[in-house]
């Protein structure tokens, strides 16, 4: 933890309005490194745009600033387009909610895995065929050879994520940034890939932010969670604690959740307060 | 009030036929709630849609309020059960206000007293008469929502179908729309048949379970015996672990090993 792989300090990211800037994260710090960081918070709480900022997407006219933004000692501030695609699939990666729309869908997955190998590590068709098969091993697809050759229309939705992972991990990067991986897929085949996900990013010593709304999920799987409002982070909590949080949204966001084997007639309704809005910073 | 009696479904015809629900049975009593969760395409909703109506079914026997009912149905029939979906955003006509899609219904059934009928069903459910003339654009999703019910409840159904209510909502506007769904209930004795992939979400509205893998009833059971973990199959099992978060212990064995 001495040396965190990124950096995050005083983020913030505007989008001009009608009615004035609309501030969408505001003032975000955090450090990530060689564990699991959650960012939890219900939608238009920044969680995703906080990810998106990282990874240089917040496209015009969205303004990022920020004290500090580094991974490793690379400064992201003020990157271009043309640096930043040195780094996306090299240094850091994305996984995006549904694997339907995030894969090319007239390119067979195999290849795209082999793509990205080598774009970045310009490797030749043959060395990068082979990197992809060992990752799609690798995500425990039983069956590489086959599944290289398949569609992503032909893949279910929890192997499409597999072959997600497999190529966001093929060229080693040291972060991973997972926006809602698991939401559209069943309850299940979920388990199987966090499972799959925090196995890879574990053995090779990556960093990993979860983005999700799911605080049962969160709270289980990461080590640390950020619990974001309204663009700023309200709370940061042990993960294994998070039924201990302390500010008021996120015990009121708790107490909303209804529980099996807890049948309240009525479930508490979370009572904003105007408070929350004001800047912490 | 609902009864399924050994109910398949199939999409397509012939050879190509697809059957999606088969040898169904259920009984719902009048005033009672029961919910059914499975994976995706294991014929939930595809029971729920055969139930309003939506589709026809191949063989077996629905009855609604005691009478058989098919995909043609009388006016007074359809009156009965009302549908809300799972997507607030998809399901209400972007090009209607509010006050226009909740005419809409009351115009087809003939039903007087029109003007009274659209104030109250937005009161009920906790809309205000602000809300009206708004288009859904103009609505947040958990408003949409309440729209989408009001238009089920405005003809004063017996039988409300939930097809995932909930799942396209933050936590916070979700207990606000259980919350509703349970006062409804209690109010107007609506007897409910719910889907969902949440299974503490189902426990909170329903008193009995029903789990679905590959178009088949594989269990049913309570609430509290969900709860208690006090259930027979193994996929129900497997369900209520991944419903209670991640588990590293466990999580692992659920990985494929490859060959």
């Amino acid at each position: 933890m001495s040396d965190p792989l990124l950096t995050v300090r005083n983020l913030s990211v505007t989008y001009p309005g009608d009615d004035g800037d609309v501030r969408a994260v505001r003032n975000v710090s955090f450090t990530l490194g060689r564990e699991r960081l959650g960012i939890v918070g219900e939608s238009g709480s920044g969680k995703s745009t906080t990810g998106r900022a990282i990874m240089g997407l917040v496209g015009h006219p969205g303004r990022i600033e920020a004290d500090e933004l580094r991974l490793g000692d690379t400064d992201l501030r003020g990157l271009s387009e043309r640096g930043f695609r040195a780094l996306r699939g090299r240094r850091l990666a994305m996984v995006l909610q549904d694997p339907k729309y995030s894969l090319d869908p007239v390119m067979s997955v195999g290849q795209q895995i082999a793509e990205t190998h080598r774009t970045h590590l310009r490797s030749n068709k043959r060395d990068a065929r082979r990197a992809a098969l060992e990752m799609l091993e690798a995500v425990h697809i039983r069956d590489p050879e086959r599944v290289y050759t398949m569609y992503p229309h032909q893949v279910s939705g929890g192997m499409g994520q597999r072959v997600m992972i497999a190529m966001m991990l093929i060229a080693g990067p040291d972060i991973l940034i997972a926006d809602e991986p698991t939401s559209a897929l069943d309850v299940t085949v979920q388990t199987q890939v966090l499972a799959i996900m925090d196995e890879l990013v574990r053995s090779r010593g990556m960093g990993l932010l979860l983005v999700s709304h799911n605080l049962h999920l969160v709270s289980s799987f990461c080590d640390r969670v950020l619990v974001m409002y309204a663009g700023q982070v309200l709370e940061t909590c042990a993960a294994g604690k998070l039924s201990e949080a302390r500010h008021p949204y996120t015990r009121g966001l708790l107490a909303a959740l209804p529980r099996l084997g807890d049948r309240r007639t009525e479930l508490p309704q979370l009572q904003r307060d105007p408070a929350w809005m004001a800047d912490l910073a | 009030m609902i009864t399924l009696d050994n109910v398949t479904i199939a999409y397509g015809t012939g050879a190509r036929a697809v059957v999606a629900v088969q040898g169904f049975t259920l009984a719902v009593p009048e005033g009672e709630a029961v919910g059914l969760v499975g994976e995706s395409g294991s014929g939930k909703s595809t029971v729920l849609r055969a139930v309003a109506g939506l589709i026809p079914y191949a063989s077996g026997e629905i009855t609604l309020a005691g009478s058989r009912v098919d995909r043609r149905r009388t006016t007074a029939q359809r009156k009965m059960s009302q549908m809300v979906f799972q997507d607030p955003y998809g399901s209400l006509h972007p090009n209607q206000t509010v006050d226009q899609i909740l005419a809409q219904p009351v115009a087809i059934h003939r039903l007087d007293r029109g003007e009274a009928r659209i104030v109250q069903a937005l009161a009920e459910v906790g809309l205000g008469p602000e809300h009206r003339y708004r288009y859904p654009h103009q609505l947040s999703g958990g408003q949409r929502q309440r729209v989408a019910i009001a238009r089920a409840l405005i003809l004063e159904p017996r039988i409300l179908l939930l097809d995932e209510p909930t799942s396209a909502l933050d936590v916070s506007v979700q207990a606000e729309i259980l919350n509703l769904l349970a006062r409804l209930r209690r109010d107007h004795g609506l007897t409910l048949l719910m889907v969902s992939h949440d299974l503490a979400v189902i426990a909170h509205l329903c008193e009995r379970i029903g789990v679905m893998t590959s178009g088949r009833l594989v269990e049913i059971t309570t609430a509290t015996a969900m709860a208690n973990n006090q259930v027979t199959h193994d996929y129900t099992r497997e369900l209520l672990r991944s419903n209670a978060g991640f588990d590293r212990s466990s999580a692992y064995s659920t990985v494929p090993t490859p060959p």
